[in-house]
């Protein structure tokens, strides 16, 4: 089965990976901006990554038949040096007409700090400014559900917002109604011990269904997985799902989000 | 079409796995009384959740996973002070 991983961060895994991935039939993905691991010390060092994003990645992923994307943001563990935040916000627009950028993200919230809303709010401003697509971060553990409603409550302030074209990523058992009874897209992000697991994944797709929903590894310098998703394609042909239902949500679903973007263009794998 | 499984059916394929994690739970418990400062552990919030998480899995309620991860979320304030525009 062809499938898409909407959520990874190729510039923390080895070619090996791209490989492995393509042989499970990957046939795109999508690379939000994240943190490095460590604070970034200026623009300049965003305006690379942006480059790394934009110019090499999209390179070493075709180079094993996989079509990449990413998202551009300063993530939210960044967002209380307001200051950087904003050169960052203000450098984006330099990067919009790459062909490979879905949109702005992954913005949201971390620890739910005051300065964290204030850059979301302002990521968010951008966006609507540029009519770009919105992917959002949830924030992990005890501060995802008080992050989550934040992130709705800001969402749902302003009027100009669209929730079909906005993602609310990384949702799980206690948030994923938050993110649906809105009309917003969301993601679930198997990932080992913090977030959900293939198997939690299918429940509450038995449970709230598969539409504007898809999945995804979030792979990155952490321990992850970077082919969650088969996992995932795995366990719900277990449980006798069908073909097309598994399709949807890891083919189809995130293609449906991504061509709301007027620079997206994805070849079909024949 | 394909079918969905039945309750039989599921619980054949989980037994063995859910009896591990449980037994795994109770090993671990077991591991936390026997070293030395386990009063100091008792009274540490994180094992009251702990407490409460395996209180709601007996109840018979269809959504004891979404009520497991509130017991161990922070509380939301709806009050909370939005952002504005820049001054
Ligand atoms: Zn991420």
């Amino acid at each position: 089965m062809y499938y898409i991983d909407p959520h990874i961060h190729m510039v923390s895994r080895v070619t090996d990976d791209y490989e492995r991935m393509a042989r499970m039939g990957c046939v795109a993905m999508s690379e939000p901006a994240f943190w490095a691991g460590f604070d970034r010390g200026s623009v300049d060092g965003f305006r690379d990554y942006f480059r790394q994003l934009t110019e090499v990645e999209p390179k070493r992923a075709a180079a094993v038949g996989i079509q990449h994307f990413t998202w551009l943001c300063i993530n939210a563990k960044e967002a209380e040096n307001v200051e950087l935040s904003r050169e960052v916000i203000a450098m984006i627009p330099e990067f919009l007409d790459s062909p490979n950028v879905l949109g702005i993200g992954e913005i949201g919230l971390n620890k739910n700090t005051k300065n964290e809303a204030q850059i979301f709010w302002e990521h968010m401003e951008l966006a609507l400014k540029t009519e770009e697509l919105i992917l959002i971060h949830t924030p992990h553990l005890q501060d995802k559900y008080k992050g989550t409603r934040m992130i709705v409550d800001m969402l749902l302030d302003d009027p100009r917002i669209k929730p079909e074209r906005t993602l609310i990523d990384h949702v799980e058992e206690h948030t994923v109604k938050l993110a649906k009874e809105h009309g917003f897209w969301c993601a679930m992000t198997l990932y080992p011990i913090t977030k959900c697991t293939p198997s939690r994944a299918a429940d509450i797709i038995e449970m709230y269904g598969d539409d504007r929903i898809m999945v995804n590894s979030a792979g990155d310098w952490g321990p992850s997985e970077p082919l969650a998703v088969p996992d995932f394609v795995q366990e719900m042909r277990r449980r006798g799902h069908s073909e097309k239902k598994i399709s949807k949500i890891v083919y189809e679903n995130p293609l449906e989000f991504f061509s709301q973007c007027k620079r997206f263009e994805f070849k079909a794998p024949e | 079409m394909s079918e969905p499984l039945t309750a039989d059916q599921i619980f054949d394929r989980v037994f063995l796995e859910t009896r591990a994690k449980l037994l795994a739970v109770a090993a671990t418990l077991d591991r936390l009384d026997r070293a030395e400062g386990t009063d100091r552990v008792r009274n540490d919030f994180r094992m009251e959740q702990l407490r409460k998480s395996i209180d709601i899995i007996q109840n018979s309620s269809n959504d004891r996973a979404e009520q497991l991860q509130i017991v161990f979320s922070d509380p939301y304030d709806e009050q909370w002070k939005r952002p504005g525009l820049r001054t």
